[in-house]
């Protein structure tokens, strides 16, 4: 079976400046989650970025492909691959409270892209949203469609924000760490939301966090970034049991449990630092070599 | 609420008004000049002098004038023009239609001269067409209406003679029109013969006006537009296939207009002093090029009447203003 989405020795960087991902190579199956974990700046939201083409100006992939549904995104004109990418793929993105246009109601929103881009007649479109809001358990969606997204509150927007995702029925959704700016309460919600909407609708996910503890809950495979750069990958379960890693192993001991709230976190010990510090080193010189 | 805050609205216009007739009252009349001496032919008795002061009230103390004249706007009556021997309510009111239709089309044309550089600079942000763009807008904005009113006769009325560059329309022309609004009535009963006619005296006029405002509306919405494309929300209908003029137009037009919108509404009130100037190089029979014959012939009555009438179309301009500005944003709508 060919992989949803098939990211092969990607790299990304800030024009004549710093890399920023450095080899990265992943794949997301159909109907699968990944995880990309890492700490902040690890490039993790880099890459679902690059997938999706909408890179910050002056940051640009410098080589690897990026395959969606087994087409190559790299060999696609700007148009073509724009409207391939918004068929094929969509984005739960991290802050709802400004990922909603402030001066449109909520229902074209969600519908703007069926109309539009997938040429649907208005009524089905109007339809296909209401069906959404309810499977985000929006209890009025007529209501809430008529509304501007001041009148919700964050929660409500987050599920719209999923409703417009899965509304397009996308194989590829980019989370890019969607129930960070929610509160705790809500972010529960939230992922038992995306995680079944995922199950029903069998997409396949490239979950951006940080959060070890929702990496566990929600995906079923997992690859732990370092200065862009993956540095383990694997079936989450397998790599929760057993971390190869050094950095996977100092990283989970830096997540609070609820089970042991008062055990002290420990911060990433030194040593380990050094050692991805040689391993980045060592993967530069490589691509030097490799560029002659 | 609605009701209250047009109440209070209109409460703080009557207060402006007032505040604006008492200044131009005193001020028109502590000038040096003199209505009377500008009447009478040279070598005129004292007595005759004295007798046409009392005629026209100019013999009474200040306050007692003002209070009369008030009293005489309050019942629609706004004195005698002392140059034009006529009311000055007619003369006020008969000329206004031709400085809102010409500061009406500076308008549009600088919105859509102004929209177009804003949304074509945005689109091409950070290439040599933007520069392009801040260079039109420095070149547009350093040079001031009446300067821009000479430069064009001199092209379009001199060097390449294509339009009218004196009056309102073609006196040889039959006019059929009820109103004073020849524009607007030559479109709707579809006389565009005139229209056309009409619009080759104004067009110039009119274009001198507009390219100040325009480069401000350019340069204004330009920004607001790159600060908006920057925002999730338009990252995410990226994501969702549009092309970025697409984006632009759907997503950040609306949110980023709100800004330009207000700055608008000031700088149209400057555009409607600027007519004053502008009418009077092209001799433009509005109220501007009148309001100059007023002040040259120390005609009191009759300035105290246009300076109200501008006063009340500056009011009108800021209150539409805002009324826009809360049907743009549904923030304000429902607050």
């Amino acid at each position: 079976m060919t992989a949803c989405l098939e990211i092969l020795g990607l790299d990304a960087a800030i024009r004549r400046g710093p890399r920023l991902l450095r080899n990265v190579s992943l794949s997301v199956a159909p109907g699968e989650v990944r995880a990309l974990v890492g700490e902040s700046g690890a490039g993790k939201s880099m890459i679902g970025k690059a997938v999706l083409g909408v890179l910050p100006r002056g940051i640009e992939v410098t080589s690897g492909d990026i395959l969606l549904e087994g087409q190559n995104l790299g060999a696609l004109s700007p148009g073509l691959r724009r409207r391939t990418v918004g068929a094929a793929a969509a984005l739960i993105p991290q802050d709802p409270l400004t990922a909603l246009n402030p001066s449109r109601r909520i229902g074209p929103q969600i519908t703007d892209k069926l109309v539009h881009l997938l040429g649907w007649i208005r009524a089905r479109a109007d339809a296909r949203a209401r069906e959404l809001l309810d499977e985000v358990r929006i209890r009025a969606p007529e209501r809430v469609m008529a509304s501007y997204p001041h009148e919700l509150s964050g929660g409500m927007r987050q599920r719209v924000l999923i409703a417009a995702a899965f509304a397009s029925e996308p194989r590829l959704i980019v989370a890019d760490e969607p129930t960070t700016a929610l509160d705790v309460t809500v972010q529960k919600q939230i992922l038992r939301l995306i995680a079944e909407l995922q199950a029903r609708h069998n997409t396949a996910v490239l979950f951006v966090t940080h959060d070890l503890g929702v990496v566990a809950k929600v995906s079923q495979s997992v690859s732990v970034l370092f200065a862009g750069k993956v540095v383990e990958a694997g079936p989450t379960e397998a790599l929760f049991r057993a971390p190869a890693h050094p950095y996977t192993r100092a990283l989970m001991a830096a997540t609070p449990r609820y089970t042991d709230p008062f055990a002290s976190l420990q911060p990433v010990p030194e040593a380990v630092l050094a050692g991805l510090r040689a391993e980045v080193a060592a993967e530069d010189a490589a691509r030097e070599a490799r560029n002659g | 609420m609605l009701l209250k805050t047009l109440l209070a609205r209109l409460a703080s216009m009557v207060i402006t008004l007032f505040g604006v007739a008492v200044v131009v009252f005193v001020i028109i009349r502590v000038a040096p000049g003199d209505p009377i001496a500008m009447m009478l032919p040279p070598g005129a008795s004292d007595a005759d002098v004295e007798r046409l002061r009392a005629l026209y009230g100019l013999d009474r103390s200040m306050p007692e004038q003002f209070l009369i004249w008030l009293g005489g706007v309050l019942q629609g009556d706004f004195g005698t023009s002392i140059s034009l021997r006529q009311p000055v309510a007619g003369l006020v009111l008969g000329r206004l239609p031709a400085t809102l239709e010409l500061s009406a089309l500076a308008l549009v044309i600088a919105l859509v001269l102004g929209g177009f550089l804003a949304i074509f600079g945005a689109r091409h942000r950070a290439t040599p067409l933007e520069a392009g763009v801040d260079l039109t807008n420095g070149a547009a904005l350093s040079v001031p209406d009446f300067l821009w009113g000479l430069v064009l006769i001199l092209l379009f009325g001199v060097l390449w003679p294509v339009l009218e560059i004196s009056g309102r329309v073609s006196p040889r022309l039959d006019l059929p029109f009820a109103t004073q609004f020849y524009l607007v009535e030559s479109i709707l009963r579809l006389r565009f013969d005139l229209t056309a006619d009409l619009l080759s005296h104004m067009i110039m006029p009119a274009l001198a006006l507009a390219l100040p405002l325009a480069a401000i509306i350019a340069q204004l919405l330009k920004q607001s537009l790159k600060e908006v494309l920057n925002l999730d929300y338009v990252t995410l209908a990226r994501v969702r296939g549009y092309s970025e003029l697409r984006v632009i137009l759907r997503e950040g037009l609306r949110n980023a207009a709100l800004p330009t919108l207000t700055l608008v509404g000031v700088q149209f009130t400057f555009l409607i002093g600027g007519t004053v100037i502008v009418e009077r190089l092209f001799s433009y029979e509005g109220l501007g090029n009148m309001a100059i014959d007023a002040v040259i012939n120390r005609d009191l009555p009759l300035i105290q009447g246009i300076v109200l009438l501008f006063a009340v179309i500056f009011i009108l301009v800021n209150l539409a203003v805002d009324l826009t500005y809360s049907l743009l944003n549904p923030r304000l709508r429902h607050g």
